[in-house]
């Protein structure tokens, strides 16, 4: 039989010798080529995780986003030139001379920002399923690291166009460093690579970002994955009112996960692809360090802390109430929880009508609080005679520590609840007073930082 | 049973295997240590005395006469401002705001410099008029040789608040 191929079923049937025999033996081949999968991918699964009001498949969509992030990414560094007097120039050359070169930008820029709000959304959807009880404690330590690094390959990204719009949010964003007490100096200069935004600054943020968080994420995100098979797999969903120990059915990884996997991915595809070709990733002028433009804005994922540094003393909106947040997030984990709730969302029934009370109660106060700081509060000009740190930053610190304190007390007696929902109605509260301060700092920042609407300045 | 004595006495006291494991662990700490210590060393920003002394980091800015009292000149070249004070001093002030980064304008009409990124507002002095700077501007060294000004802007000079003895005023003509 091999004497009456021709050559081209010669070198097909080299590279795949199980095609050449017989049905039965076919058959026998495909199920090898399964078993690549299976080495990423468990043999099966428990039919309930499949569920997918349980993931709303975000994990995946944050990988599949991950590695069209390193495939666009990667051709953009054939045309990309790291260096402020050729860095704008090639971004213009890669979107007017080069055949797709907008269109690969074009990805590249908003895959890399939704990227940002779907590890946001994944996150979230851990925290409310409670997905981070043991066995899983450290795994929402490694998802809180690689949260990071996305952050960090956000930013410097952001510089890498050097156009005034990059210039001036890292230049915001890195003076933020120095206000970080004692190290502060020392760090933005690390950072910086000399006291200015310079060369020396492009080509390590240029470092930073192609190089190392992609070595970061290329390491976490495996480990990430394998501590989720150590633990068994997803949580199992159970509804509140649902019996947990019903219906435990184990069903085969291929087709069951995987074709749902490839629904999620051609759509998530289709959606970036119809969004990169409609929008085009912004460019401004080249980057004048002379001329800072009116206004100035951080990133839209820092304008929630630029916004607190409307608020707050410098030393508190950067340094310690951050700080603060992030202690919070990695202990999360590792409070002492009266019950396990895991796969349950909001905990519980009564979990949920506290989170919305929550979210209505930081809807209302939020606002609430900016406008009034804008035009009533002048905690500085009240108290002349105390530092600035104190009057405006450890007073209404102490206030804001004091007030949630109490809303956690209040919300346990008022629904007599235990502490895994009282917590949690805490994280809701402070969720989304952070979202809602993004939203102003995006929206609702004019001329000059004053407040005013949208599209009015 | 000879294997047994030796068992016990490698749980009981260092044998010259165990010690050599022990030294070998020790010397691969020691160059992981000086590999981090080298990145360390590596990664360190350039001091600015690199810049040094060449002549691009002392600026001529012209003759005493050329600039009228409370009137401010921009030098784009060295990023200072020269601000001749009413009383005909002298003060190099850096266009550096003191907030996060952000290069102020001079607004003439104002007679102050404001920033366009947080609303910062100085005098001619430097001094702050509106938050959320949290210090004045940062000032560089002036020299006034035979009626001509010089400013060295090789390193800012950080300071609080605007105080007399920052000005330079060039020497009365006799």
């Amino acid at each position: 039989m091999p004497g009456q191929l021709n050559l081209f079923q010669r070198i097909r049937y080299s590279i795949f010798p199980g095609t050449l025999q017989r049905p039965e033996y076919r058959e026998r081949y495909r199920s090898f080529f399964n078993s690549l999968i299976l080495h990423f991918r468990p043999h099966s699964v428990q039919q309930r995780t499949l569920r997918f009001t349980l993931t709303w498949g975000l994990g995946g969509m944050a990988v599949l986003l991950v590695c069209i992030l390193f495939a666009t990414g990667l051709m953009l560094k054939f045309v990309y030139q790291p260096v402020p007097d050729r860095a704008y120039e090639s971004i213009i050359h890669l979107q007017n001379n080069v055949l797709f070169g907008q269109l690969i930008r074009n990805i590249h820029h908003w895959s890399g920002n939704i990227l940002l709000i779907i590890v946001f959304l994944h996150f979230l959807r851990i925290f409310f399923t409670g997905a981070f009880h043991p066995p899983r404690e450290f795994n929402w330590i490694i998802g809180l690291a690689m949260f990071l690094a996305v952050l960090t390959s956000n930013i410097t990204g952001y510089l890498l166009p050097w156009d005034q719009l990059a210039f001036w949010a890292i230049t915001i964003c890195t003076g933020m460093l120095e206000y970080i007490p004692g190290i502060g100096e020392w760090l933005q200069g690390l950072v910086r690579g000399g006291s200015d935004i310079g060369p020396a600054t492009l080509s390590i943020f240029f470092a930073i970002h192609t190089a190392v968080i992609p070595a970061c994420l290329l390491i976490l995100m495996p480990f990430h994955f394998w501590r989720v098979r150590k633990a068994g797999g997803l949580v199992i969903p159970c509804r509140p009112y649902e019996d947990e120990t019903s219906e435990n059915e184990k069903v085969p990884t291929i087709p069951n996960l995987i074709l749902r996997e490839i629904v999620v991915a051609v759509v998530l595809i289709a959606v970036v692809m119809v969004v990169a070709v409609l929008f085009n990733a912004p460019l401004e002028a080249k980057a004048n360090p002379g001329l800072s433009p009116n206004p100035t804005k951080a990133p839209w994922y820092f304008a929630g802390i630029q916004e607190l540094l409307l608020h707050f003393h410098p030393l508190f909106a950067l340094f310690i109430i951050p700080v603060f947040m992030l202690i919070a997030l990695v202990s999360i984990p590792y409070f002492n929880y009266q019950t396990e709730t895991a796969g349950v969302w909001f905990a519980s029934l009564k979990g949920r009508s506290m989170a919305v009370v929550a979210a209505l109660v930081a809807i209302i106060v939020t606002p609430i609080g900016i406008v009034a700081d804008e035009f009533v509060i002048d905690l500085a000009a009240w108290m002349p005679n105390i530092p600035g740190e104190i009057s405006n930053g450890l007073i209404p610190f102490a206030l804001m520590l004091t007030a949630t304190f109490l809303f956690y007390k209040i919300m346990k007696n008022k629904f007599s609840s235990n502490n895994n929902e009282a917590l949690q109605s805490v994280f809701v509260l402070l969720a989304v007073a952070f979202i809602i301060l993004t939203i102003t700092g995006i929206w609702f920042r004019g001329l000059n930082m004053k407040l005013s609407l949208p599209g009015y300045y | 049973m000879p294997t047994k004595t030796k068992e016990k006495k490698s749980e009981a006291e260092p044998t010259r295997r165990s010690f050599l494991n022990i030294l070998w662990i020790i010397l691969g700490g020691v160059a992981l240590a000086e590999f981090i210590a080298v990145a360390f060393a590596f990664l360190r920003p350039r001091k600015l005395k690199a810049r040094g002394e060449n002549a691009d980091s002392i600026i001529t800015a012209g003759a005493v006469e050329s600039f009228r009292p409370n009137s401010v000149t921009a030098f784009v070249r060295g990023k200072f401002y020269l601000a001749c004070l009413e009383d005909g001093g002298f003060l190099a002030l850096s266009r550096t705001c003191t907030h996060l980064g952000c290069s102020v304008p001079w607004i003439e009409k104002e007679l102050k410099f404001a920033c366009p990124c947080h609303g910062s507002a100085f005098d001619i002095t430097g001094n702050v008029i509106d938050a959320p700077a949290p210090r004045a501007l940062d000032i560089y060294a002036i020299t006034i040789e035979n009626n001509i000004i010089k400013v060295d802007t090789r390193e800012p000079i950080k300071r609080n608040t605007f105080r007399v003895d920052q000005v330079t005023y060039p020497k009365k003509k006799v």
